[in-house]
Formats: C-alpha cells, sequence, structure tokens
C-alpha cells in the first residue's frame, strides 16, 4: 500500500517526468515504438487480411497460423531474434509485430465477411469490379472490425513495448527493469501506472473513432438500424469477439 | 435481342434451379416470367448478366454469346432491378441510383442530376435522396432499385419483382409509369413477377414457369387467356376457380379488356396491332 502512495507521490513531482530519461521522454519513445509496430503490422497484416476476406480463400491456414503466432511467448521470441540481431530496437519490432499482427489480420478478414453478402452480390451485379467491391463496399462496410482488430492490436503492443528495454531499446521499459533491478517498487509501480495510462489513453482514441464511425447510418449497429435488413451489423457483433474484443 | 439457347442450372449443392429452356426477347419488347416461388426466375434473370453462369447452354445477346463477354463490362450496360432492393446501406440514395453512371465514368454532379430526375419517375420525393436506404421504407428502397437499374439508360432492363413491396395502388401507379417510359425507350426487357395481372399489364410475352424452369406455357397476353392449353396454367392464372376466373374481351379498338368473375375489370392488353409494328 505504501507503495503505491509513493509510487503516485513521485508521478506528481517534475523531476520524475523532465530530462532526458524522464517519464516524458520514456512515454513518447513508448508511443512512437507503438506507432512504428502498429504500423508495420497493418502493413503487413491489413492487406493480407483484407484479400482473405475478399476472396474467403485461405481462411482456414490464417486461423492456424494466427493461433500459432498468439501462443508464442513474446519475451522468448525477442530473446531468440535478439541473438541474430543483438542490441537494439530490431528485436523488439520482430516481437511485437508477430505479436500485434493476428489481430490486424483476423479484423480485418472478420469485417470484410461480415459485410452481408447480399449487399456484396448486388455491387457486383451493378458492375463493379472485384476492387471496387472491395474498396467501395467491403472495407467501408466492415471498417468497424477492421477498426477493432487494429485497437486490440495497439493495446497489445503498448503492454508488451516495455519489453525493448530488455535488449537495449527505451521506452517505459526502462525505468521498469530500473525499478525491478534495484528493488525500487515506487519506480516500477509508477512506471506501471504510466503504461496503463497510456493504454487507456489509446484505447480512447480508438474508442471515439469507432463511435464516430457508427454515426453513419449506414454502419450503424442493430440498435440504431430503422429498419430493413441490417443481417450484417448483427453478424458484425457477433463476430467481434472473434477478432479479439 | 436476348436469346436462351436450352440453358440450364445446377447449383454446386446439387439443386437444379433450372433443366432446359429457350426463349427470345425480341429487341424493344417485355417478356415477363410468371411463376411460383423456387421455380428458377431470379435464377434465368441473372443468367443474362452473368451473375449466374448457365451449366449448360448458352444465352445470348444480339446474336452474341456472352460467356466470352467480359462481365463487369456486361453489366454496366445492363439495367438490373434486383429482387430485394440490394442498396448499398452506406451510401446515401442518390449516390446509390447514380452508381452505375459514376462506374461509367460519370462526374458526380452529371450523375446526381440524372439520379434526380429518375427520382422523379419513380415518384420519390427529392429530399429522400439525401437519406440511407436504412431510412427508407421497403417500397420507397424498391423504387430506388427501379431508379438505379434505369440510370445509366442501358437498353436491357432486368426486372425481379421490383413492384413486390409496395401497396397495391403504387404497385399499379409504377406500372403504368413503366409501360410508359417503355413506350417512350423501348428498352428489352425482363421482368419477374408471381403476380398475374401484372404479367398481363406489361408483358408483350408472358413465359409460365413450372419447377425447374419448365415453360407451362408462353404467348402474347391474349393467347395466353384465350387458350386453356394447359390445366396447371389455368389453375395459375385463376382460370378454373371461380373465385377468380378471369375472362377477356375484345373492345372496338381491339384492346383486350381483362375483367373477374364479377365482371369487374381487372386491365388493358393494348392492340394486337400496336405489337406487330414493334421491330
Ligand atoms: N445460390 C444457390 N445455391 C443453391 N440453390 C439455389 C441458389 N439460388 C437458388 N437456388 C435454388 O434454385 C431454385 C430456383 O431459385 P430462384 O431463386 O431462381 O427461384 P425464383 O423463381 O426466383 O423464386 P422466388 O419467386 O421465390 O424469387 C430454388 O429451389 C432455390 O432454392
Ligand atoms: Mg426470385
Amino acid at each position: 500500500m505504501n507503495n503505491i502512495v509513493e509510487a503516485v507521490r513521485w508521478l506528481l513531482t517534475a523531476d520524475a517526468w523532465s530530462g532526458t530519461g524522464g517519464l516524458w521522454v520514456r512515454s513518447m519513445e513508448h508511443l512512437g515504438y507503438t506507432l512504428i509496430a502498429l504500423g508495420i503490422s497493418a502493413a503487413i497484416a491489413l492487406p493480407l487480411g483484407l484479400l482473405i476476406g475478399h476472396t474467403g480463400k485461405g481462411r482456414g491456414a490464417a486461423v492456424v497460423a494466427t493461433g500459432a503466432a498468439r501462443a508464442l511467448p513474446t519475451l522468448g521470441l525477442l530473446t531468440l531474434v535478439a541473438l541474430f540481431t543483438g542490441i537494439g530496437l530490431t528485436a523488439p519490432m520482430v516481437a511485437l509485430v508477430i505479436l500485434a499482427a493476428p489481430s490486424v489480420l483476423a479484423g480485418a478478414y472478420a469485417g470484410v465477411e461480415s459485410v452481408n453478402p447480399a449487399t456484396v452480390d448486388a455491387a457486383r451485379a451493378q458492375g463493379m469490379s472485384g476492387w471496387q467491391v472491395l474498396t467501395r463496399v467491403e472495407i467501408p462496410l466492415g471498417l468497424p472490425l477492421i477498426l477493432s482488430g487494429l485497437r486490440l492490436a495497439a493495446l497489445q503492443i503498448i503492454a508488451t513495448a516495455t519489453l525493448a528495454a530488455y535488449v537495449g531499446a527505451g521506452g517505459l521499459g526502462r525505468p521498469l527493469f530500473l525499478g525491478l533491478r534495484t528493488y525500487d517498487y515506487p519506480l516500477m509501480l509508477g512506471t506501471s501506472i504510466v503504461v496503463i495510462l497510456l493504454a487507456i489513453l489509446v484505447d480512447a482514441v480508438f474508442g471515439t473513432g469507432q463511435r464516430l464511425l457508427r454515426r453513419i447510418p449506414g454502419l450503424a449497429g442493430p440498435q440504431r438500424a430503422p429498419r430493413g435488413q441490417r443481417r450484417d451489423s448483427r453478424r458484425a457483433t457477433a463476430a467481434a469477439p472473434a477478432a479479439g474484443r | 435481342m436476348i436469346e436462351f439457347r436450352q440453358v440450364g442450372k445446377t447449383y454446386p449443392d446439387g439443386t437444379t434451379a433450372v433443366e432446359e429452356f429457350s426463349l427470345t426477347v425480341p429487341s424493344r419488347s417485355t417478356a415477363v416470367l410468371l411463376g411460383s416461388s423456387g421455380c428458377g426466375k431470379t435464377t434465368l434473370l441473372r443468367m443474362v448478366n452473368r451473375m449466374v453462369e448457365p451449366s449448360t447452354g448458352s444465352v445470348l445477346i444480339d446474336e452474341e454469346d456472352i460467356s466470352g463477354v467480359e462481365p463487369v463490362a456486361l453489366r454496366r450496360r445492363i439495367g438490373y432491378v434486383m429482387q430485394h432492393s440490394g442498396l448499398l446501406p452506406h451510401r446515401r440514395v442518390i449516390d446509390n441510383i447514380a452508381t452505375v453512371p459514376r462506374l461509367n465514368g460519370a462526374s458526380r454532379a452529371d450523375a446526381r442530376k440524372r439520379g434526380y430526375e429518375l427520382m422523379e419517375i419513380v415518384g420519390l420525393d427529392a429530399k429522400l435522396g439525401l437519406r440511407y436506404p436504412g431510412q427508407l421504407s421497403g417500397g420507397q428502397q424498391q423504387r430506388v432499385g427501379v431508379a438505379r437499374g434505369l440510370a445509366a439508360d442501358p437498353n436491357i432492363l432486368l426486372m425481379d419483382e421490383p413492384f413486390g413491396a409496395v401497396d397495391p395502388l403504387v404497385r399499379v401507379e409504377l406500372q403504368r409509369e413503366l409501360a410508359r417510359v417503355q413506350e417512350e425507350l423501348k428498352k428489352t426487357i425482363i421482368f419477374v413477377t408471381h403476380d398475374i395481372d401484372e404479367a398481363l399489364t406489361l408483358g408483350d410475352q408472358i413465359v409460365v414457369l413450372k419447377t425447374g424452369g419448365a415453360v407451362a406455357a408462353s404467348g402474347t397476353p391474349a393467347e395466353l387467356l384465350s387458350n386453356r392449353q394447359d390445366e396447371f396454367v389455368s389453375r395459375f392464372l385463376g382460370l378454373d376457380s371461380g373465385a377468380r376466373s378471369l375472362s377477356a374481351e375484345k373492345t372496338d379498338d381491339g384492346e383486350l379488356l381483362i375483367s373477374d368473375a364479377q365482371g369487374r375489370p381487372l386491365g388493358v392488353v393494348p392492340a394486337q396491332t400496336d405489337r406487330a409494328d414493334r421491330p
């Protein structure tokens, strides 16, 4: 209990936040890592997931691969990669991307699959090409689930990016591991609190984005659907747990 | 001219929707496919824009086998009004109507302008244009579907029970409107319905289908009503039951006046000479 009080007291000092090793700089590093890892994950997993959702091919393989990737212990993976790449940012990035990509992938194909097949059929029947169906119908209508995948991935990365310090990179892992090694529990606890706050902040940003999206009538959830066929959104919420929410 | 040459369709799950069906729809005429649920009407219709590939036989448009035509290009020049409106839920009504003109490269402004013209034709208030499909009633959605089918001014129109969800009054109004549009624009139309009166009103030729796409009878409305060729057809048209026995009567102008058992007029089939004139 005392430790928590002390941790909070430490967080409230200006000293804790200033300087090159201060919490502010570490938080920015941490956010930066998160953005880079999320960006790489998205660059790899989004196109792949959209392709799987659009063609319906390779879904089984994707389920197996994402399951396997999720089962990998991140710390072990990090150590393994670091053995080859040495100290620095590469190893943690590889580990974070492998951690986060499955969520992005699952969100992407679940999003595309959640679109009412009748709507896709109609779009094709009007003369949209496969690419137009994907970009003008499947992605916009699947966006809520696609974003859910990115949101989950971002949270996983933020929580795990502390491991970067384990192989000599920066981020909030630095003060955390320092506290761990020196038995400075207030330092450890205080840093953990910052990690949690950062996660809540990022989650809130995604949450706001998704809420704004839901304002568009065509993307509204079932509770707001006036009438007519809204099978799509009902299935979208049912599929959400599959995307990891 | 649209030609079905002995087409058949067996879906991957083994359902045979159509066995062997042949039909020629002359240019600028309306053919109505009439039949009860599940007899293969939608399947036949979707063969024309290659949304369904026939398992056997072929479909020709103006003598050209469409199995060699690129599907996307083919669909953009065929208007298709779907059985369940099939609107894009995330696009405004006006943009739904403008879909095909936009795909064909029209500017957004031009496409929307055309869209508003069509909304007027199908009897939709222009202020509904900025709504989303989910904010319309079923009947309004269907009319949007009709407007979308007409938007690119296609030569061929496929209409799958386009007025199924509108009330009888509006329905009759829309049928008249379609007949008027057809009189003016002379498109080649294949129209699916299971409403006999609608078939009699709109069809230059009517094909009555049994399960499996088997033709029970076909001919002009007059032929169909006068020759009670087939027990199935008579039953389907209600010619055998006292409750709804239709009768056809030639008027002085050569038109056919269709009446029910109580002598209430149901509709008028235009004079035969009219039809003969058509190319
Ligand atoms: N994609 C499909 N896969 C398997 N069977 C199908 C498919 N589409 C249609 N069928 C079957 O083919 C038959 C004909 O269907 P179709 O949709 O052409 O009927 P329809 O005459 O349009 O009926 P309705 O008046 O109810 O619209 C039905 O038995 C239907 O179950
Ligand atoms: Mg049908």
